[in-house]
């Protein structure tokens, strides 16, 4: 017992903390969703009743993978460019990266807005350019959610991914090389397999956190842009806390399910492309 | 399959203002096994670089059967390298990397299989076929990336300090494996080494390295009795680096031993001579032409058949020396003093530069 307690301490003030701010929430979530002020499943019949909480989930669900996969389309190749660069360069570029994750998602939200208003640098920048002879209708619309998202959750991906490829001997390219492969052929079957999975790692937290979003897509978005986070949010603010607690357990599984999902994939694609 | 010659032709590199490599002039024979030995920085790896070409030389011409391989990218020079960490692709298993190189030139499924086969056969592990790198020890690592070097036939066959990574048991027992395969093979092979011993052991010629210089290329047994400089007598086994200063009519003196030697030949030229250590012998049988002198043992390194003394001389400077324990021979013990010589013929002139690679074309 004392032999137990002396290998495993360092690991109690991380088990103690989740215990009491993850777990019993969570536990706490569930009884919640299922309890008025008896048992009773009427929160999920409700939302399996009412077609537009299904048809929020679904497009949470459809707007974070088309999130995630861009992200990962986009920050491969900056991630590639990096791992390219001296140490110094690379320390610089990464620090770049990291400068907009300091700043708060509300606020990288409002520059968007500005961005993209009627008035935005875009609009000012087409109207003097005589392009367009009104403004054109950027923000409000959904590809300014999926854009903003998109911009907001890049640096998460590329920094997985950089940090993945870090981890890569070089010398494996040299070997495929001096063994007969052209650049992109040790491209293709080396470094890209090996770098696959931290890729899909980063693409997987990228698509956790845009499952999550709510202000990005209640600034930038337009009413049918609404996430499931914003619906979870208004029954919050109503104080209807069981029929939230239901809805976030919706997006809780939803989340976990989709994660297994992209995991196995990935290990298919991966196994597939070596 | 049969060797291909390689040839370095007034080869440079430089990195801004350093001499990584410096007109490297070599001619390897076709089959023949050539080492490159020096410690890091002497430029034996830049030169395996150029070779492979994975940097380019900044002057020079590299040759392999005669063509010139200066523009030719790494996968165009049909050589097999093994690396040091062994660069075994951890994604694949032992099969498909000793697959790879046959792979991509386009070999059929059938004669794939065949080849790999009879490669993994050679280095004794057939069966591990579905293996995973991680799944093997050091030794069959190496041996594996062995089997991926050499499965498509290459003519030249790199390596890079490939034993660095294992242990002294077992880096024997791969100098073993190397030498059949070379014999099995008869590729050319260029190896890569800063170990003294596993150069003595495995090639037929070696180009010491120093300071982006070769500064002797010579067959192991004459590059240790006849070291052209200080540096190669040194960096080549134990040797103990005399100085020579002019002494009376006729003869030179030896300023460590405070004794007169005639000035014969190269001696007369000379300012240090090299003596190996177990060219020293007691000189209690007083044997003809022996240069003795009094020495006290400092230090006894007792080996069981051998043992290596560290004896001080009058004048101060140490003095290495070894026994081989024959019939009846005592051992020395710490303070003795004791009468050793050894023979004028044991000594051999060494030029006197200490830098590396003066002596080349000397």
């Amino acid at each position: 017992m004392l032999a137990f307690i002396r290998r495993t301490w360092l690991l109690w003030p991380a088990i103690g903390l989740l215990l009491v701010f993850f777990l019993v929430p969570s536990l706490d979530l569930i009884q919640a969703s299922v309890m008025n002020p008896d048992f009773t499943l009427e929160h999920f019949e409700r939302i399996a009743d009412r077609k537009v909480y299904l048809a929020v989930f679904w497009r949470t669900l459809q707007v974070s993978l088309i999130v995630a996969f861009l992200a990962a389309l986009v920050g491969y190749p900056i991630a590639y460019f990096i791992n390219l660069q001296p140490r110094k360069t690379q320390f610089l570029l990464i620090f770049l990266i990291f400068i907009p994750l300091w700043m708060s998602v509300l606020i990288r939200s409002y520059a968007w807005m500005i961005v993209l208003g009627r008035d935005g640098i875009i609009n000012t920048a087409l109207l003097g350019l005589g392009l367009t002879e009104e403004p054109v209708r950027l923000l409000f619309t959904s590809g300014a959610v999926y854009f903003a998202m998109l911009q907001i959750l890049l640096p998460v991906q590329i920094v997985t991914a950089y940090s993945a490829m870090t981890e890569i001997d070089m010398d494996l390219m040299r070997a495929a090389r001096v063994l007969g492969a052209r650049p992109w052929q040790a491209l293709r079957r080396v470094f890209i397999p090996l770098s696959l999975d931290g890729t899909i790692t980063g693409a997987i937290i990228v698509f956790m956190l845009s499952m999550g979003f709510f202000i990005t897509p209640a600034l930038v978005g337009g009413r049918q842009d609404m996430m499931l986070a914003n619906l979870i949010e208004f029954q919050v603010e109503r104080l209807n806390w069981s029929f939230a607690s239901a809805l976030a357990i919706l997006l809780l599984l939803g989340t976990v399910l989709t994660v297994i999902v992209i995991r196995r994939l990935g290990n298919l694609i991966t196994r597939r492309i070596a | 399959m049969s060797g291909a010659a390689v040839s370095f032709r007034g080869v440079s590199k430089r990195y801004g203002p350093v001499d990584a490599l410096a007109d490297f002039d070599l001619e390897v024979k076709p089959g023949e096994f050539m080492t490159f030995l020096g410690p890091s920085g002497s430029g034996k790896t830049t030169a395996l670089n150029v070779l492979a070409g994975f940097t380019h030389a900044t002057a020079g011409e590299v040759m392999i059967d005669g063509r010139s391989v200066g523009g030719l990218p790494p996968e165009q020079r049909n050589v097999g390298m093994v690396f040091q960490s062994y660069s075994l692709f951890p994604h694949m298993n032992v099969f498909e990397n000793v697959a790879f190189p046959l792979r991509l030139r386009g070999v059929a499924k059938a004669e794939v299989a065949r080849r790999v086969g009879e490669s993994l056969d050679m280095v004794r592990l057939a069966d591990l076929g579905g293996r995973m790198p991680k799944e093997l020890s050091g030794g069959q690592r190496q041996r594996v990336a062995f089997a991926r070097a050499v499965v498509f036939e290459p003519p030249v066959l790199l390596m890079d300090e490939p034993l660095g990574a294992l242990d002294l048991k077992l880096r024997q027992a791969m100098q073993l494996e190397i030498k059949r395969y070379h014999a099995q093979l008869g590729c050319t092979i260029v190896f890569v080494t800063h170990d003294q011993g596993e150069a003595l052991a495995l090639s037929d010629r070696i180009a010491v390295m120093g300071e982006g210089r070769i500064a002797q290329v010579d067959t192991p047994d004459r590059i240790y009795d006849y070291p052209k400089s200080r540096y190669v007598a040194e960096f080549i086994g134990k040797t103990n680096i005399l100085t020579l200063e002019p002494g009376n009519a006729g003869a030179v003196r030896i300023v460590e031993l405070g004794c007169d030697v005639p000035a014969q030949g190269a001696l007369a030229e000379a300012r240090m001579i090299s003596v190996r250590p177990e060219k020293i012998e007691r000189a209690a049988g007083r044997r003809e032409g022996l240069i003795d002198f009094t020495a006290r043992i400092d230090e006894v390194l007792f080996l069981g058949d051998l043992v290596h003394y560290s004896a001080v001389l009058p004048g101060g400077g140490a003095l290495l020396f070894q026994e081989h324990r024959g019939p009846g021979a005592t051992v020395l013990a710490r303070g003795d003093t004791i009468e050793l010589g050894f023979l004028l013929s044991d000594a051999l002139p060494v030029s006197g530069r200490e830098a590396a690679a003066t002596a080349v074309g000397a």
